[in-house]
């Protein structure tokens, strides 16, 4: 071919052909940097969400009310749950798409350098917008994440801002999910065939069709909020001929498929990390593969079990439930081969281990919370209080926030080139895991004596457990100080990682340098 | 300041005792804040559901229960095996690793087993799905409607059919703040509460007028959401006499958690009585929306329909809330003429959280129109509202 491909290896010189100082970041292309674009953006909105969090928990702390209104309530919870779910934890794992996949499949880049871009520097306007949207009048929207019509149609324009934050964001998912799935399926190093990528290849590809499937399906269902607002439409009001329920159908059709684009690469990132420090392959690696994608095709088709209390028929609610039990066999079937993958290995417990075993653990008791909730003539009792709240933070923070945890510590030394303070992160790990059960086991009791969820102000019997909940949450909130200071530290120096940084580390990522260079696999390596 | 500080110090001692309190929770029967049990509300200290007192809510207990065991033996069998590896197959102890990674048959088990497990729990599930969503039969219907922030109830068959409820929250303002102690229904209590005979079959027929809403009751094992412009039913059969509580469950706005139910359920004969005395009581209190009002009465009158209806969003002083709800005090509506404003209650406003306030009858509403185009600074040129005006409207 041309002659340009046909330069050595080595013999590259590119540092006249990329941007320093602020332009590196403003104009990035390469996808190590809009990768650490993501991971900081997502960071810092973990810290904003949890902000709101903390002070929605200082409320609680005490039945009465003591430091907000109720209607800032309502927007403290609203919010809390837009900014973890689309700034913190989403772009989250595109930071590790962007970081990754290329180093794992062997790839230079990500297929559209340019379009990555894009696709990141969309994400601080909408954030923006969201944040920016406590301070317009009214404030911000107060109708819960899910922003279910009519009650969403009431609001000020904070809602309004909310829509386009939430159609910005969807577009720049959009974008990352083409990136992604272009890049898996053409760049991938001679001799890696589908079924030898990495797990982490793996779950993005199925979670970025997923994202591709879905994100389209809730700009719809906003957009349509935006029109009964405003062009005077009645597609969720009964006296025009709407109706409110279809909101939850179309909204749901997009969120369960969401929870688990949350929760794919999650599990991902920690069958990286079990074989490593089992120092032993992965177990039933196909049939990790088969029963991701049955995951995701399940998850397409139990979005009613949102909507239990709606008052559906009886095939409804039996159609839904029997969906959603099923979900339980391929999950579990992923639990089963982490335990298997640890038994008769030679383990050690660096911190990414650590998370990992704690992800898996946690994240098995909110499984367990979800087969009871499936069950739905219990859901009726269940839906809608503090046993939701804490089944989804179970999976959502003991998942997929303990992942991230779990993979940032791993990957680290390999971006950075240092090794991170051990003590440091045994420490951070110790201090979320307890903290964050002592904030959300209560929660249990608190639904199952009957607290609703999004409620200000409660009656006293529920004083004792949201006391314990709340100052589990204060501890919780403070522990990820540890991991910020562990991450600046490892930046700033620390001891130099080896290329292989673990014993035995499998994978393509481990045979580069570390800190990995600006550019690698120019020459793509062959895989046997 | 000697006094002052002792204060001070007396309620750091509270808070440290609290703080111990709930750490320690569990073991103490919740001193904490020296409240009892809740009467047909929620236990201290409560970490399960109860049986309660209809057969769902009881099913419902023994389900959870039964889930409870069959998870926690998933739990224990896959963290005992995971938990030994850790300990017995960790390096430090020389273990060498194996070279094993499938075993068709050992994953073709842990497919099968979970999915008959899940098999086995959906069967007592259906058919408790089945009972629940059976309201034929009902001995009784009543019709339940959630305004924001309120339930209405109508009875619609049976002894007290034509009776109506309006239920409001008791719980004042002051116990919110802190600034007297709170009751031990706090936020649980109404002034008029659901009146149901026991051991009879309730069908509740659910909407709302405004937003969602969900009319929950743990005791009877009952939620359904009130989705307006939809009816929606829901049945329940109590077997015990008493008092019932429970929260709206569907976030409909500000004072989400200030919208209780409360449900009594009386024997039969009580239940009649009850009803008989009620149709007498509204009928005395029937007011005649024909006859002309002055201006001192319909003010009067306005004012206790405002405090119940209207001071939540536009607040007592008539000020509003910047931004989200507007001022009255100084209002164009309420000081211009007064169709604008009959048609704004009767209607409501869309795309805001002005609801129509047509459930209302034209006496109250021709009163708190009334009573807004005179109280605080308004002086409206029109300054009485008469309730036939409504009548006229509502044509």
């Amino acid at each position: 071919m041309s002659a340009v491909l046909d330069h050595p290896a080595g013999h590259h010189d590119h540092a006249h052909d990329h941007p320093h100082g602020w332009r590196r970041w403003v104009y990035a292309t390469n996808h190590k940097d809009i990768g650490t674009l993501y991971l900081w953006f997502s960071f810092i909105m973990l810290l904003s969400g949890g902000v709101l969090a903390l002070t929605i928990r200082a409320e609680l702390m005490r039945p009465g009310l003591q430091y907000v209104q109720p209607e800032f309530f309502n927007q403290l919870t609203t919010m809390h749950g837009l900014i973890m779910v689309f700034g913190a934890i989403m772009p989250a794992f595109v930071g590790f798409a962007n970081w990754q996949i290329p180093m794992m499949i062997g790839a230079s880049d990500m297929a559209f350098a340019r379009m990555n871009n894009f696709s990141f520097w969309l994400m601080p306007p909408a954030a923006l917008l969201l944040v920016g949207s406590f301070f317009s009048p009214g404030g911000a929207t107060a109708a819960g994440w899910t922003l279910y019509a009519p009650l969403s149609v009431q609001m000020g324009v904070g809602m309004d801002m909310t829509i386009f934050a939430v159609h910005i964001l969807g577009a720049s998912s959009i974008m990352g999910s083409i990136n992604i799935i272009t890049t898996i399926l053409n760049m991938r190093a001679p001799g890696m065939t589908l079924m030898k990528m990495p797990m982490f290849v793996w779950t993005w590809l199925i979670t970025a069709y997923l994202l591709i499937a879905v994100m389209p399906v809730l700009a719809g269902a906003i957009t349509m909020v935006l029109t009964d607002r405003h062009f005077g439409t009645s597609f969720f009001n009964a006296a025009g001929g709407g109706d409110p329920v279809m909101y939850q159908h179309i909204f749901w059709f997009f969120g369960h498929p969401e929870v688990y684009i949350m929760i794919l690469p999650a599990f991902g990132i920690v069958s990286e990390i079990i074989p490593t420090f089992s120092r032993k392959q992965l177990f039933g690696y196909s049939s990790m593969v088969y029963a991701t994608s049955s995951i995701a095709i399940l998850s397409f088709i139990v979005w009613a079990h949102h909507m239990f209390t709606t008052g559906m028929p009886v095939t409804g609610q039996l159609f839904f439930m029997y969906a959603t039990m099923l979900i339980a066999v391929p999950t579990g079937v992923k639990i089963f081969n982490w335990v298997a993958t640890m038994w008769r290995g030679s383990m050690t417990f660096e911190t990414p281990m650590l998370f990992a075993i704690g992800f898996i653990f946690v994240f098995t008791m909110g499984g367990l919370t979800g087969i009871i909730l499936s069950v739905a003539p219990l859901d009726i009792q269940l839906h809608d209080t503090y046993y939701v709240v804490a089944h989804f933070h179970y999976v959502l923070v003991a998942g997929s926030l303990f992942a991230l945890f779990a993979g940032t510590y791993y990957w680290i030394p390999k971006w950075t080139g240092h090794m991170y303070d051990e003590s440091l992160g045994k420490f951070h790990f110790w201090a979320s895991l307890i903290t964050f059960n002592v904030t959300f086991f209560p929660m249990h009791f608190l639904g199952l004596a009957g607290m609703p969820r999004r409620y200000a102000d409660y009656p006293m019997q529920f004083a004792d457990f949201n006391m314990v909940a709340s100052i589990g949450a204060f501890g919780f909130g403070l522990s990820q100080l540890i991991f910020l200071y562990a991450v600046l530290k490892c930046i700033r120096g620390g001891r130099k990682a080896t290329p292989q940084v673990w014993e035995n580390a499998q994978g393509l990522e481990w045979t580069l340098p570390s800190p990995a260079p600006f550019h690698t696999f120019e020459t793509p390596p062959t895989v046997k | 300041m000697l006094i002052l500080g002792e204060t001070m110090q007396r309620q750091r001692n509270n808070f440290f005792q609290q703080c111990l309190f709930a750490l320690t929770g569990a073991l103490m029967s919740g001193a904490a804040l020296a409240v009892g049990d809740m009467p047909g509300g929620p236990n201290v200290l409560q970490t399960n559901l109860r049986p309660g007192v209809t057969r769902i809510a009881a099913d419902q207990y023994w389900i959870h229960n039964f889930l409870l065991v069959v998870c926690l033996i998933i739990f224990v069998a896959v963290f005992g095996v995971m938990f030994y590896s850790i300990w017995a197959h960790r390096k430090s102890r020389g273990a060498k690793p194996a070279d094993f990674h499938e075993s068709t048959a050992v994953e073709i088990a842990w497919t099968i087993i979970p999915f008959l497990i899940v098999i086995g729990l959906s069967i007592p599930a259906t058919r408790m799905v089945i009972e629940q969503k059976d309201t034929s039969q009902a001995d009784l219907t009543i019709k339940a409607v959630g305004y924001q922030w309120k339930w209405g109830y109508e009875y619609l068959r049976g002894d007290a059919a034509g009776v109506t409820l309006l239920s409001t929250l008791t719980t004042p303002l002051s116990q919110m703040d802190g600034s007297e102690p709170m009751s031990e229904t706090y936020l649980m209590e109404v002034d008029q509460p659901l009146v149901v005979p026991v051991n009879q079959k309730i069908r509740m027929v659910v909407t709302a007028s405004d937003v969602i809403h969900a009319w929950m009751v743990p005791a009877f094992g009952v939620k359904q959401d009130a989705i307006p412009g939809f009816v929606r039913d829901t049945w329940f059969r109590a077997e015990k006499v008493g008092t019932y509580r429970g929260n709206c469950a569907e976030l409909c706005g500000k004072n989400h958690s200030q919208m209780p139910i409360v449900v009594e359920v009386k024997s039969q004969e009580d239940f009649v009585k009850w009803a008989a005395a009620k149709k007498q009581e509204m009928m005395a209190q029937a007011d005649d929306a024909t006859k002309e009002w002055s201006l001192a009465d319909l003010s009067e009158r306005g004012h206790k329909v405002f405090t119940a209806n209207c001071a939540a969003c536009h607040q007592a002083t008539g000020k509003g809330v910047a931004g989200a709800f507007p001022a009255l005090d100084g209002s164009k509506v309420v000081l211009g003429k007064s169709d604008d404003q009959i048609a704004l209650l009767l209607k409501g406003k869309q795309g805001t959280a002005m609801a129509s306030f047509k459930q209302l009858s034209d006496v109250e509403l021709a009163a708190v129109a009334t009573y807004t185009r005179n109280a605080w600074s308004n002086k409206a040129e029109d300054n009485i509202v008469q309730p036939k005006e409504f009548t006229e409207a509502r044509k």
